[in-house]
């Protein structure tokens, strides 16, 4: 008995493991249709434009600018060691559209939206709020999680673009500022290296971890156990599970987009 | 009619309804008494859909409750939840009118609010109290929002879970008052589930009292007193002493 112990609650735990990402796929599959079906509720997508998009500026900007520096300086001084110094803006501008942007502005995001989401959906759930929404004839997947979701999947995007602009604008201050480059030929040299798959393929992934964010946001606001410790191990599993997922879904993405 | 025949619901092994049979008749005000962790909050969303039972039939006017269209359904039903349930990031108007302002039921903003104003009135609040947020009242306050959110598409049944639940005992009585006036002149089918006596006693037309998973006893409410069953009795004189186990 005490052998098998060991082995059960590893078969308890991959099917625990196996239900939860069922739940998942199946709920992604119902914001999906209600996506296509209407009624639409723009008031509740404009609000969370606004939520999701407008508000997580400055903490999107900030983490670019501060990286944008970051990554001029160790480019720098690493590329020091065989006389590359000269390639900081070029990669710059190509780590912060390709990876730094959109991985960072997406981790940003999922830490101030998808935690604010659980809680907000969640805290509904215990005081019966999503219960009153069915009672008045509202799906609360149509009402809650389809503005969410698609805010974000449009608004994130938006938010790497800027943050890519902020980042390498930030590497170009260090740079002119602390590495003596010259302002017209850093930015000059950062125009003619970026390609527009590089910004493409940044705002792609943009797109796809704000859709996991809100997603993880609203489905872990959903299943929320009871009570204030039920909401808070939601918000803390949403933003667990998207950080890990934009991790993930990042070296899926980079390896289709960069390695054929 | 609601008709409820032996309906099942367990959550794990926790088995909570064991055959529930009910009937609770058109235009009439039922009220569901029972102790606390009984299921009634789970028989009621049972009725609503919210809770899918594990067996039985529920039907209402002779229509199984699980293969009617769901929209045409919900929006005969309005229902006030013990805390409120009002939706806080929305305005004390725009709760009363969801319904107006969404779906089938779509009016303009203007007379929605008209609506929605007239409504708190109807539930003893003033034109200002519209304007602001759920936050921004007292309890007593929100439930009458709740119970103005309830009535606003003007439902042919209302569901009132616990109604004066965390109010002080006037307070109480205008609830129960109101929501009797309101039934009556709505003539609404009510159903009300509660551990208040002084709800019962207002609000009931009949009495069922909900143990152990199954309908204790059911009668008009001016034969509850004098019923000899010893369930009844004990909850409604709130004796420790009886068949009900005081520590569950």
């Amino acid at each position: 008995m005490s052998l098998l112990a060991p082995v059960a609650g590893l078969g308890r735990a991959t099917l625990g493991l196996l239900a939860a990402l069922g739940r998942i796929v199946f709920f992604t599959g119902q914001v999906l249709s209600h996506m296509l079906r209407p009624p639409f509720y723009l008031r509740e997508f404009l609000h969370a434009v606004m939520q999701i998009g407008w508000f997580s500026l400055p903490v999107v900007g900030m983490t670019a600018v501060f990286t944008g520096g970051a990554l001029a300086l160790q480019i720098y001084s690493g590329g020091a060691r065989f006389n590359a110094e000269m390639v900081v803006p070029n990669i710059v501008a190509i780590g912060m559209v390709r990876e730094l942007g959109p991985v960072l502005g997406g981790l940003m995001v999922a830490a101030r939206v998808a935690s604010s989401i659980a809680a907000e959906i969640g805290t509904m759930k215990v005081t019966e709020q999503i219960d009153a929404l069915v009672t008045l004839s509202t799906d609360p997947i149509k009402y809650l999680a389809v503005p969410r979701v698609a805010a974000a999947t449009l608004t994130v995007p938006v938010l790497v673009a800027v943050g890519d602009v902020i980042g390498i604008a930030g590497g170009w201050l260090v740079g002119v500022n602390r590495l003596g480059f010259n302002s017209a030929t850093y930015l000059q040299s950062t125009v003619n290296f970026l390609e527009v798959w590089d910004i493409t393929s940044g705002l792609i992934k943009g797109a796809a971890f704000g859709f996991i964010v809100a997603l993880m946001g609203c489905y872990h606001g959903m299943t929320s156990g009871r009570g204030a410790q039920g909401v808070g191990q939601a918000t803390k599993s949403a933003v667990v599970a998207a950080s890990v997922m934009i991790l993930a879904t990042n070296y899926l993405l980079t390896g289709l987009f960069f390695t054929s | 009619m609601i008709a409820l025949q032996d309906v099942r619901k367990s959550f794990g092994r926790n088995a909570v309804l064991r055959g529930v049979s009910l009937d609770i008749p058109s235009g009439q005000s039922m009220v569901i008494i029972g102790g606390s962790g009984t299921g009634k909050s789970v028989l009621l969303k049972c009725i609503l859909g919210l809770v899918r039972p594990d067996a039985g039939t529920i039907t209402l006017d002779g229509q199984d409750v699980t293969k009617v269209e769901r929209d045409a359904f919900l929006a005969r039903f309005g229902m006030l939840f013990q805390g409120g349930a009002l939706f806080d990031s929305m305005r004390v108007w725009e709760n009363v009118a969801f319904r107006l302002l969404r779906g089938g039921a779509k009016q303009p903003k203007a007379m929605a609010r008209d609506r929605a104003i007239e409504k708190l009135r109807r539930v003893g609040l003033t034109p200002d109290v519209a304007d602001l947020f759920p936050a921004e009242l007292s309890g007593g306050m929100q439930k009458r929002v709740g119970l103005a959110r309830a009535i606003a598409a003007e439902p042919e049944i209302i569901f009132f879970d616990e109604p004066t639940t965390g109010l002080d005992p006037i307070m109480a009585g205008v609830i129960n008052a109101l929501i009797r006036e309101i039934v009556t002149e709505m003539g609404a089918t009510a159903m009300t589930i509660t551990h208040d006596m002084s709800s019962v006693r207002a609000i009931a037309d009949r009495v069922a009292m909900l143990h152990a998973g199954v309908i204790q006893w059911t009668g008009p409410v001016g034969e509850m007193d004098a019923t000899p069953d010893p369930y009844v009795q004990q909850f409604i004189h709130g004796r420790a002493e009886g068949p009900i186990a005081a520590i569950r």
